[in-house]
């Protein structure tokens, strides 16, 4: 199905969002918008949810932790219960400060990079993904606001003309 | 301008009072002469005895008879200790807190931070009770000089006249040299805390930065003083009680744990001020800076804890491992418990971003910190003056209350004493709007 969306462009970040609270209030859909830079407030002035990244990383860190901790248990204690230089290898808690280090970096280890991985599968970003910027001016100095056309075009692109746009596109997707 | 309400002062002068008689009580409880320790310990012995755990050594009746003379000779010492101890850990406790509050004081003046410039009165209330308890902890130390009691047992001619390692430190660890080093700190603590008080005072009137200037000056001055006169004020007042013992990070360990409950005391008396509707321009945003703070300290703090036993218990020196031998074998509960407390706890409740922002979480943190670090100061100090005759009983929870009653009063006269926004420093507005 194709639909047909208009591409708004702004120069500035303080009209783009006054213009965001606009096309909002007038419940008019924003599909995406491209920045150069992260605007600060422009996930809420969207209404976009928060993030749940930060509960995936502390489920990740505690995978790396319980691994850690079998990991150590089973080699260092389980398998084969050396004496190496008179440290107390008969259960896990005995010898446990030792272990401490490695535990702490498996947690920060697996719930750093797991997160990093999610973000990306998340965001959909891998090497030679073909880029999606509509207009390469969006990397460097323009703010683009895509909006769809649900009724009559011609006066979503009056309306828009009048939240301090600089250009307007009207585009099939 | 904030008045004191009457129920809080009778709150502080009830605690106080009740405190004293605590106090009281546990001075005039303990045992009068090394006798009344054999009846006391016999008494205990045969109490176990009739439990049905009958151990008896027929074989050993005659060495045990020496080995009990020496056994009840410490524990007498040990008792005789006790009351002046938990005095100490409850004086020491609540000066670090202001303490540490003018040291994070100062770093947000140093660093020029604009968010805290609206708990600035809330952080000189608090370092109000410090000239207090740095004198009140001076004149301790005048009495242990005095052999009121054996805290430092480098003090004790005798001890140290057997004692080779306690000679050779002798000119680092002897009583004059140890009251002008106090004087120093303190008088240094005491100089900057009036000298910052006055400038922001004047600074809310003022036309210009003239003051505000100064103030940024003196702190960054005073935080050297300070890093350089914490430590050795940690070697002097608490790792001396164990003259045999050393560690190099002792007082980055110490001020772990200043900083920490220092933050949360502010946390907390910002909390009750905002209550009672006297902190408009406080919005959750500096709450939750506050209790960001808390987070990483109690983490800082742990780091510190662990680094300072790994390193210890993994090379296994014999010479430092006593330390924490005895606080294993002897304070197991409170040794482990304070991670608990001081790390756990905060870990798993603070981590969350929206929960850091709800008063009621950052209260019960706050106290469950704040109760860890008390513990953390008895460890640190106990294991060394009444070894394993410690309790958490009359003596130590009436010295808390009789501390904190002092604390609470100071505090909160300190903040009727001027109005509670710091209207002068050129970061108001930034601090007023500031959110997160």
């Amino acid at each position: 199905m194709s639909s047909k969306v208009i591409q708004a462009m702004y120069n500035d970040d303080d009209v783009l969002m006054d213009a965001v609270k606009e096309v909002r209030a007038a419940k008019h859909h924003i599909e995406e918008i491209y920045t150069p830079f992260p605007v600060h407030g422009l996930d809420k002035a969207m209404g976009l949810k928060g993030t749940r990244i930060a509960i995936t990383a502390f489920m990740y860190g505690c995978v790396g932790f319980s691994f850690a901790i079998w990991m150590m248990n089973y080699m260092m204690i389980e398998q084969w219960p050396q004496d190496i230089g008179g440290k107390p290898s008969f259960s896990f808690f005995l010898n446990m400060p030792s272990f401490v280090p490695i535990m702490f970096e498996l947690t920060v280890f697996f719930a750093a990079h797991l997160m990093v991985i999610t973000f990306y599968m998340r965001s959909r970003l891998w090497p030679f993904k073909k880029a999606e910027n509509p207009d390469p001016r969006t990397t460097d100095d323009m703010f683009v606001m895509e909006v769809l056309v649900e009724g009559n075009v011609a006066s979503l692109v009056s309306f828009l003309e009048n939240t301090g746009t600089v250009e307007i596109k009207v585009t099939e997707k | 301008m904030y008045t004191f309400s009457s129920k809080l002062k009778t709150f502080s002068f009830a605690l106080m009072i009740v405190g004293l008689l605590g106090v009281a009580y546990g001075f005039l409880s303990t045992p009068s002469s090394v006798e009344d320790v054999k009846i006391m310990l016999q008494e205990s012995h045969d109490a176990h005895e009739d439990t049905g755990v009958a151990t008896t050594h027929d074989s050993d009746n005659h060495a045990e008879a020496h080995s009990d003379d020496t056994h009840a000779e410490h524990a007498y010492h040990y008792l005789k200790n006790k009351p002046w101890s938990a005095l100490y850990v409850a004086l020491f406790f609540f000066f670090m807190i202001s303490l540490a509050t003018l040291a994070f004081y100062a770093i947000q003046h140093a660093s020029q931070a604009g968010w805290p410039v609206v708990l600035f009165r809330v952080m000189e209330a608090i370092t109000g009770y410090l000239p207090v308890g740095a004198v009140l902890l001076f004149v301790f130390f005048v009495l242990s000089s005095l052999h009121m009691n054996h805290l430092f047992i480098w003090m004790d001619a005798d001890v140290v006249s057997n004692d080779e390692l306690i000679q050779n430190k002798a000119g680092y660890l002897n009583v004059p040299f140890f009251l002008l080093r106090a004087v120093i700190y303190i008088a240094g603590w005491i100089l900057y805390r009036q000298y910052s008080r006055k400038l922001t005072l004047a600074q809310d009137n003022a036309s210009d930065n003239k003051n505000y200037i100064k103030l940024f000056k003196s702190s960054a001055a005073f935080l050297v003083f300070f890093l350089v006169s914490e430590s050795m004020m940690s070697w002097d007042w608490i790792m001396s009680l164990d003259p045999h013992w050393f560690s190099t990070l002792f007082g980055w360990y110490v001020f772990a744990s200043m900083i920490v409950s220092a933050i949360t005391t502010i946390a907390l008396v910002s909390i009750y001020l905002k209550g009672k509707g006297y902190l408009e321009f406080v919005n959750n945003s500096h709450l939750h800076d506050l209790a960001k703070f808390m987070f990483g300290f109690s983490i800082f703090w742990t780091y510190l804890w662990f680094s300072q036993f790994m390193l210890i218990w993994y090379a296994d020196i014999p010479e430092e491992v006593t330390y924490f031998v005895s606080r294993f074998n002897e304070y197991k509960i409170p040794f482990l418990g304070m991670v608990v407390l001081n790390f756990v706890f905060p870990l798993l409740v603070l981590m969350n971003s929206d929960f850091k922002r709800v008063n009621w979480f950052i209260v019960c943190t706050g106290i469950i910190i704040l109760i860890g670090h008390y513990i953390d100061i008895f460890v640190m100090v106990m294991p060394a003056t009444v070894g394993d005759q410690w309790f958490i009983g009359i003596s130590e929870i009436s010295s808390v209350m009789l501390v904190l009653g002092l604390f609470i009063y100071v505090v909160f006269t300190t903040l009727t004493k001027a109005p509670l926004l710091a209207k002068g420093n050129p970061f108001i507005k930034e601090s007023e709007q500031f959110h997160y």
